[in-house]
């Protein structure tokens, strides 16, 4: 099979993965992805009917621990890289009109 | 003979015994850095003040006997994707251009702890994604052996750093053959460890359930060295996994008497070199008159691991990079309309074509509708190729074969085809798909003087079977160089 990917579908993608791509991008993008899905497209040839997917190699029981800090306040450290701070706390652009 | 050119065991050594000092070992590393790192490119960052004052510090440690290891003094690169308190850490990517890490990553603390001093960060593939160190945003990183060719990837950095004597180890981080790779290339020892043996805490992640932190050395007893520095359970990392043995130095022994070794057919088909070919069988029968048993079998699958490889990689990937959105830490764009803009108009700056290739990539195959088909498709391979391993470990102590079908191509041949970049990693791509440890050492050159690398695989948890055949090739080859 042959992938053919519209530009509806490069604008959806470029939605859920937060970039804005300039029009020359998309055409490669288009391109790229278009190549990359033929090749994968190769898994279809083995029958995977009855095979459980494997997230993780080992079996993956989920790591629990006790709810309690013991990291020490490291609130100016976290801090430090922010690109805009305000108050003690991340500054970002106004998000409720 | 320079100081650079020891093994990171033999100068811990000289230091132990008070006949270099630390400062001295550290001015060394420093001044190899600079008489050749501009032509080279290994280092993203260089930390010189940091590095001669911790120096100063781990001498007097080692004087009053608290540090008594034998990496204590040693000099040391890091790869730029582990998390360095105070020392600049970007990913290579421009997006953490200014990025400062308020914490280190478990690793290298373990590291800091066993006395080694920390020379700077090496240059990678922006967030480990690449085969070659050329998508780093700051420059690319030349070949030691013939500065025409690349490093290979995504260790390039860490791994032309230990080869051009700018460090006596390093730390790289290996996804698909990002360690073992490099190490073909530049004619290094490095090892991929079982996946949840080395904390993955204050690693920026690329594929979390692929990613295995490991050292970059000249020999394998190094290796071996690092290995039990570094390895450890850590409750800060969730997949981190409590083995019975931390044990790695004592594999170090010139034995292999009765040791099964496979070769996989698939492995020396087409596609690979010839030169690559006749010394990595030429190093299986090596080891077969060292006494192992030495055998062909089919693997298979293994035209399958590539494919999945992307589909999973780049899902996790894109999953992983929603963190940088601007808000936290390094880059922004200037005065965007909107927290939505400022998110996308911030990745679209920051963020190189590799990089958003995968995070495409990533996007679509686990959106609706094509998540059964692409991502789960690629989780079903995934298991199939994880029993295709088992199989073969129920016959075989180790797999034999080369680490890349080709020797270090020369700059800018690769990245104007991405699958064909994606190919190069046939014979390493399978180990993280099942969590396999691998290591890659030298094992020879070809016509043109580029090192060939050779790849053993061992079964989880199993190091010491490859630490082993690769100490006992490595003890052959020292003995024919005389």
């Amino acid at each position: 099979m042959e992938h053919i990917i519209s530009d509806d579908t490069i604008d959806y993608v470029g939605i859920l993965a937060k970039l804005e791509l300039s029009p020359e991008e998309k055409q490669q993008a288009k391109k790229d992805m278009g190549r990359m899905l033929d090749y994968i497209d190769k898994l279809n040839e083995l029958d995977t009917e009855d095979v459980e997917p494997m997230s993780h190699v080992f079996s993956s029981v989920n790591v629990f621990r006790e709810d309690i800090v013991t990291n020490s306040d490291e609130h100016e450290k976290m801090l430090a890289n922010a690109p805009a701070v305000k108050d003690g706390s991340f500054k970002v652009p106004k998000t409720v009109q | 003979m320079g100081l650079m050119d020891l093994t990171a065991v033999e100068l811990g050594k000289k230091i132990k015994a008070h006949e270099v000092s630390v400062i001295e070992a550290v001015m060394e590393a420093i001044a190899a850095i600079e008489e050749k790192d501009g032509m080279l490119g290994c280092f993203v960052t260089v930390a010189k003040e940091q590095a001669l004052e911790r120096a100063k510090t781990v001498q007097r440690q080692i004087d009053e006997g608290i540090l008594t290891g034998p990496l204590a003094g040693v000099p040391v690169a890091v790869k730029d994707n582990m998390c360095t308190e105070g020392i600049r850490t970007t990913c290579s990517s421009k997006i953490l251009e200014n990025f400062v890490p308020g914490y280190t990553a478990e690793a290298v603390a373990k590291l800091e702890a066993a006395g080694a001093v920390i020379l700077g960060k090496t240059n990678m593939d922006e967030f480990a994604m690449g085969s070659t160190t050329e998508t780093s945003a700051f420059g690319v990183t030349r070949n030691p052996w013939n500065p025409q060719h690349v490093p290979g990837g995504s260790s390039g950095g860490s791994c032309a750093a230990v080869a051009a004597g700018e460090c006596s180890f390093a730390l790289g981080s290996d996804t698909g053959g990002s360690i073992r790779q490099p190490s073909s290339f530049c004619g290094v020892t490095g090892i991929k460890p079982t996946y949840g043996t080395v904390s993955r805490y204050g690693l920026i992640a690329y594929g979390s359930s692929l990613d295995q932190i490991g050292p970059v050395a000249k020999d394998v007893t190094d290796c071996a060295v690092i290995m039990e520095t570094i390895a450890g359970h850590d409750t800060k990392d969730s997949t981190s996994i409590p083995r019975d043995s931390y044990d790695f130095v004592s594999a170090l022994e010139d034995d292999v008497k009765g040791m099964r070794i496979g070769l996989p057919r698939d492995y020396f088909s087409e596609g690979l070199d010839e030169e690559v070919k006749t010394a990595v069988y030429k190093a299986a029968e090596t080891l077969r008159e060292k006494g192992a048993v030495v055998e062909e079998f089919d693997l298979g699958l293994v035209d399958y691991a590539i494919p999945a490889y992307y589909v999973i990689a780049s899902a996790e990937a894109s999953s992983n990079l929603e963190r940088f959105d601007g808000v936290k830490y390094g880059h922004r764009a200037k005065e965007p309309e909107g927290l939505h803009n400022m998110y996308k108009m911030t990745r679209s700056e920051g963020f190189g074509p590799e990089v958003k290739r995968r995070i495409m990539l990533g996007s679509f195959v686990l959106s609706s509708g094509y998540y059964d088909a692409y991502y789960l498709k690629a989780l079903r391979t995934k298991a199939l190729i994880k029993k295709e391993f088992d199989k073969a470990f129920e016959t075989y102590d180790i797999i034999l074969g080369p680490t890349a079908p080709t020797t270090a191509p020369k700059l800018g041949e690769s990245l104007s085809d991405p699958l064909k970049m994606y190919l190069g990693d046939i014979y390493t791509i399978s180990v993280n798909l099942a969590g396999l440890p691998g290591i890659s050492l030298p094992c020879g050159t070809d016509s043109r003087g580029l090192p060939i690398g050779l790849q053993l695989i061992g079964d989880c948890f199993k190091e010491n079977n490859i630490i082993r055949a690769a100490y006992a090739y490595e003890c052959s080859r020292k003995e024919q160089e005389g």
